[in-house]
Formats: structure tokens, sequence, C-alpha cells
């Protein structure tokens, strides 16, 4: 057993993990946030994202017992903050969510993406989510979410305020 | 599938690693950014029965220009490559490599070091390292050891480092050229079906030391000494672009794998001439 000291959604954490266990275990079984999913546990699906020092990685892909002194935050930590609250509500907006299974990963990943700031093309959008599978949507509602969250955002100032659940707007 | 049981160590020195390595011999397995080896470890392709982390040592960090060398420490992670002000002066061919590797989660864990030392023969860096003439730095406990990037890829997945040897650093000279990198993936983020990274100066309307190095068509990185030798001394134009597409036929003999039979792989492989040379062009011949 490796015994590691972290600092996870804003909360010190100190346990002794096997050398075999990943992240997303870690946090699912040892520490109980379910919010991440553990998909393909292979690096392929996204499904398993979470930020480790600020930046989005493959939680299946991370020992957790080499993150002695990391920084983790998961879906329940920036749903907690408030960082989210408007691209969690276009998701609801947009119907961007089906079974779900998929969305704590998105929304990590869009988020990464809002977070770098900017005005990205759809394409570029599509470019930074492609590595997180969805297998309901087909994307265009995921898609249209994430747009409408840059849209409001410039609109206001970056503000992550949610803007309700009403609809949001024209289609295309 | 799960990870099997295992063994975890990090290394904070390297001489904390060679002592490592000492104890553990060939039972231990490198570990840079994971990003390959953790997904080798859920198929059961290896099983190491210790994992030594080198990513805590600092003497395998940093990004430099010394005299005429551009030095990448091998802990470079890919997103750090990318947004890197001396590589995009130095060496774009790597910067613009980068969007090309996996997808954002997976660039900011894995490593060029890594990428190196797993040589998939569909990776876009091994490619890229050969067209500049980069040099591989070794280190082990006897000391360092430098190894042109052509000779590093000995067959697929293969190099050659020894054991008791890991990778230190890329160092690349700093030459006048034109570089451009291009690859057919069937879906963005994908290992590519096939890929080319370039290197070529072009003085008084002539092409000088092309280097064309395809990638996905064969063991490892194909350095195209016959498409090459059609470019060299030559205008670049529409002609000798058919040339070195036609002299491609005798550099390429790639097999049939998940994505389709070698002619297909070879047709790629001619697409992908067309296109980055075309690139190079100061202006595009425009059809009348």
């Amino acid at each position: 057993m490796i015994a590691i000291s972290l600092n996870v959604n804003g909360e010190r954490v100190n346990r002794s993990v096997e050398p075999r266990r990943h992240l997303i275990d870690f946090l699912r079984i040892d520490l109980g946030l379910t919010g991440s999913h553990a998909g393909c546990e292979h690096g392929v699906c996204g499904a398993c994202t979470v930020r480790v020092d600020g930046e989005i990685v493959r939680g299946c892909l991370v020992l957790a017992a080499s993150l002695d002194g990391a920084e983790v935050v998961t879906i329940e930590g920036i749903s907690d903050s408030g960082e989210v609250a408007d691209l969690q509500a276009n998701f609801v907006a947009r119907n961007a969510a089906q079974c779900g299974f998929c969305t704590p990963g998105m929304i990590m990943t869009a988020a990464d993406l809002l977070a770098h700031g900017g005005s990205p093309t759809r394409a570029e959008i599509r470019e930074h989510l492609s590595g997180n599978y969805c297998r309901c949507t087909g994307y265009q509602a995921i898609i249209d979410a994430v747009e409408d969250t840059f849209r409001t955002r410039d609109a206001t100032g970056g503000s992550a305020a949610a803007p309700g659940l009403q609809s949001s707007g024209a289609g295309r | 599938m799960k990870w099997p049981a295992i063994g975890y160590l990090r290394a904070s020195s390297l001489d904390g690693l060679w002592a490592a390595m000492a104890e553990h011999g060939a039972a231990a397995q490198i570990m840079a950014g994971g990003q390959t080896l953790l997904a080798t470890l859920a198929f059961r392709l290896s099983e190491p029965s210790l994992l030594l982390d080198i990513t805590h040592i600092p003497e395998l960090r940093g990004i430099t220009v010394a005299g005429n060398t551009l030095r990448i420490g091998a802990l470079t992670r890919h997103v750090e490559l990318g947004r890197d002000a001396l590589v995009r002066a130095h060496a774009p061919l790597l910067s613009e490599a980068v969007p090309l590797i996996a997808h954002p989660a997976i660039r900011n864990r894995g490593t060029i070091g890594g990428s190196l030392a797993y040589a998939d023969p569909a990776a876009e860096l091994p490619a890229c390292i050969v067209a500049l003439d980069a040099v591989v730095v070794a280190v082990s406990a006897g000391g360092e050891r430098r190894i042109p990037a052509r000779d590093f890829f000995t067959d697929l997945l293969q190099t050659a480092l020894v054991p008791g040897e890991i990778i230190a650093a890329v160092e690349i000279p700093l030459l006048e050229r034109v570089t451009a990198i291009q690859e057919i993936a069937r879906r963005s983020g994908d290992y590519a079906m096939a890929g080319l990274a370039a290197a070529l100066r072009i003085e008084a309307g002539r092409v000088v030391c092309p280097r064309l190095v395809y990638f996905g068509v064969g063991n490892g990185p194909v350095l195209a000494a016959r498409a090459a030798a059609a470019l060299e001394g030559a205008a670049l134009d529409a002609a000798s672009i058919a040339a070195a597409q036609a002299a491609l036929a005798e550099d390429l003999d790639p097999q049939q794998d998940l994505h389709g039979p070698p002619e297909m792989k070879r047709h790629l492989a001619r697409v992908l001439t067309a296109r980055v040379l075309g690139g190079f062009l100061p202006t595009r011949e425009l059809a009348a």
C-alpha cells in the first residue's frame, strides 16, 4: 500500500492505496464520489475525465498512488462551486444528456475549454470534445449547449450564473 | 479490465532511479506519463511487477537552446511542447504535430520521451524527430549516449535503447528549413492510418536535403530515400511532386492492418505527399 495525501474538491484526503488503484476507482470506491464514471478503463471514452492540478486527465490512466500532493477536482467539485452552472443548465435546455453516462466527462472537458476563454467555433468545440464519446445524442445537442454557454458568457462578461431552464433560443 | 497487482515506486533523482533499477532489474517498468503503458496494463499486454515513476526527476525536464541545438527534456508533456515558444520558433514541426496527438486530456499527461520510447509506428513524434534529423540522448548509470533519430527506431515498438537506459532528452539541430506534418485518421485523435512529416530547404528555387518521413505505413517511421532522391535538386513543382509520389512505390512496403490493405496505404501516402509538398509551393498553381 502507498500512503498518499492530496486535495480533492478542496478537502484534504489522506489514504493508503494499492498501486493498481486508478484515480477513478479511488474517487468512486474509496471516497464515494460516484459522479465520475468508469467507462472503457483504457483511455478511449472520456467518461472518467477529471482535473488534476488544474488540467483535465483520463482518470483511468492515472495511478492514485502517483497523486501524493496533487489537487483533484471532480464533477462534484465544479458543480458545487457553481463554475459550470450555466453549462449544466444549457445541457438540460438542449437535451444534451440522454442516458447521462458520458455527461460528467463532457461537462469536465467543456469546462476546460470554457476556462481557456475565447470564442471557439463549433469545429473547435467538436475538436476539444473529440475524446469524449456519447452513444446517445449524436453530439449536436452537446455542441449546441457548449456553444450557447460561450455565447452567453461573451454577452455577460464571463459569468457562469445559471440562465434558468428556459429554452435558450433558436436552433440551427 | 482492472490493472494487475503491481508495485509502484517514485524516483526523485536519476541516482535514485539507478538504485531502484539495480535492485529490481527487468521486473521494473519505467513509467512517464503512462498514457500508453497504463492502457496496456488494462489489456494485459504488459504485466510488469513494478512501475518506476520518473515524472519527478528534474534532470529530465526543461526546454533550452544551447549553441546550435534545441534540447527538449524527455518529460516534456505534449501540452507543454505545443505551447512552448522556443519549440515554436526553432522546431515548429513539433508544435504543429501536437494537436494531432490523441486528445487534450491525454496531451496533458503524455510525454515526448514516452512516445519515442514506445515507438508506435503510427505515432507523430517519432516521425517528426527523424524528419528533423534529431538526436536522442539516452542516459544510464554509466552516462549519456547520443543516438541519431534515424537509427533509434529499430523495429515494431523497438528502439536502440538497451536495458538500464532511458531517454533523457531530444536534441534538434537548428537549421533553416521548411517543415510540415499531415495525417489521415478515421476520427480526430485516433492514431493515423497514414501520415507524413517533412522537412526540406529551398535554395535558388531548388529542393535541398528533403526528408520525407511516413508513419502508420511500416514498422516504424519510414524515411523515404527514393522519393527524396527524386526531389533533390529539382524545382518544387507538379512534375517533381509526381516523381516523388512515383518513387514511393520503392520506399514503402506497408502491411495490411485494421485500416486496410497495402495498396490503400500506398494511396494515402501519395495523397499526403502531394498535400504536404504542395503546401511548400510559394503560390498555389491554380487550374486555368
